[in-house]
């Protein structure tokens, strides 16, 4: 059973459509409780760090992702839920994060330039990956695939042994993918990236 | 690199594709959930649905195309068209929007805007902007226009653009009255003038009669994204034409 983590941050339909689509048995809870009787964790997230984190918390979450994550049960962050697993967060003021993974979020710099365009912030739309480590998300998926992204804060990872994957947006590299042991995330959404992302499901699925 | 978007939208009538969409392979159609597979397979980089649904009695049915559309393709899909209040936001998202656009309500009460970048995130806020050339202004200014492009407002379009990135909007999606439907290319300057005023994406609508038009609007006009109806729903080209053609005139799109 996969649980994807219910704290009221964001539509989690199409990730749930997604896990469906490929055959799996999923379901999307606001128990924290439900998450000790899962064998996988998705904790997804859009919006704003803070209120994303404030939620968590609040919800009951913390304890319970701790002790599925010390169990050695495979955990996947989806955007801002990648964000969380951080030390903390420059959005809004300066929040903690979960502190799972060292390192911070830190905003996309203001008029960054490329080919004399000044670049947009939030980075959405379709970029391209360049995978650093085999992780078990990327069983199958082609270095340089296009993925989608929606987002104006980036992880600056501390170990570069935590990154499976990089993307580039103006002159800033910035982890795409993170992969320590059973903690696995992804700064882009697979559920919106057809058939790269769902591949990506499926390899978590069936871990 | 980060790629330029091409956007197909469909007018979506009390469940029904609008003017059609007549390409190979379709059963149906006036589906938009099998137009939208359809254009998913081509390699669009997101949908549009407009709703264009005249009664209010109706508007339950674009929820069950959206519910139907998110069970069978996974890309970013944006629904606009008659999007009033938080509860109309919240029923497209659950159905399985990943965002709305907001027209005529932004003008009625910018704070709208606001609130709703609040509730569900700035990611899902598209802010449309129908826009028309004020004649002879100097330098060149455009207004914005409501109501489906019928009720003037008195507002400077850059202005309003400016004030609805500050109230939070993640996305402009901008359409020039004057070219919209026209097929002679997208207001360049206008698409320019906007993009330039502000640091959210902004995807050029209205006026693509071929696949130049298309370059011009993401290249001259700096616009991120290019929205098109009709050249895709009929003969002319598909979305791999378009890429193709973008990318060996070195703008970066998803192949």
């Amino acid at each position: 059973m996969i649980n994807v983590i219910d704290y009221e941050m964001g539509n989690l339909r199409s990730v749930e459509k997604a896990f469906e689509r490929l055959g799996f048995e999923v379901r999307v809870s606001a128990d924290p409780k439900d998450i000790e009787t899962a064998d996988k964790v998705v904790l997804p997230g859009v919006g704003a760090f803070r209120d994303c984190i404030h939620h968590f918390r609040d919800g009951g979450f913390v304890e319970p992702l701790l002790a599925h994550i010390d169990a050695g049960k495979p955990l996947l962050g989806i955007c801002v839920g990648m964000q969380m697993l951080f030390d903390e967060s420059e959005e809004f003021g300066r929040h903690q994060g979960l502190g799972l993974i060292p390192g911070k979020v830190v905003r996309f710099p203001s008029g960054m330039v490329e080919n004399n365009e000044r670049l947009k912030v939030p980075h959405m739309g379709w970029n391209n990956i360049n995978i650093q480590q085999q992780s078990p998300l990327f069983v199958g998926t082609e270095d340089q695939s296009f993925v989608y992204f929606v987002h104006s804060y980036y992880c600056d990872a501390e170990n570069h042994s935590d990154i499976a994957a990089s993307c580039r947006y103006g002159d800033i590299d910035f982890c795409a993918s993170l992969w320590r042991d059973n903690i696995m995330a992804t700064q882009f959404h697979p559920e919106k990236s057809q058939a790269v992302g769902l591949n990506i499901f499926k390899n978590f699925g069936e871990l | 690199m980060l790629t330029k978007r091409i956007i197909p939208c469909l007018d979506v009538k009390d469940g029904r594709v609008v003017k059609g969409v007549n390409f190979v392979g379709l059963r149906d159609a006036g589906d938009p959930v099998e137009a939208a597979e359809a254009y998913s397979d081509q390699g669009a980089d997101e949908l549009t649905f407009l709703d264009i649904t005249a009664s209010s009695d109706n508007r339950g049915i674009i929820l069950d195309v959206v519910a139907k559309t998110a069970e069978r393709v996974f890309m970013p899909l944006t629904v606009g068209g008659g999007v009033r209040e938080i509860a109309d936001i919240r029923n497209l998202l659950n159905a399985g929007a990943d965002k709305v656009s907001i027209n005529t309500a932004a003008v009625q009460n910018p704070e709208f805007v606001r609130k709703a970048a609040e509730r569900f995130g700035s990611q899902c806020i598209v802010v449309a902007i129908d826009a028309r050339r004020v004649p002879c202004s100097q330098p060149q200014a455009w207004e914005v226009y409501t109501h489906g492009g019928r009720k003037e407002t008195g507002i400077d379009a850059i202005a309003w653009a400016q004030q609805m990135e500050r109230l939070g909007c993640g996305e402009i999606l901008l359409t020039s009255m004057d070219c919209d439907g026209t097929k002679d290319g997208y207001d360049i300057a206008l698409t320019r003038a906007v993009s330039d005023a502000v640091e959210i994406p902004v995807i050029a609508s209205g006026g693509v009669g071929n696949l130049e038009h298309i370059r011009e609007g993401l290249v001259e006009g700096g616009a991120s994204a290019a929205l098109a109806a009709s050249i895709f729903h009929f003969k002319e080209y598909t979305i791999a034409e378009c890429k193709e053609y973008l990318q060996q005139r070195g703008v970066p799109a998803r192949i």
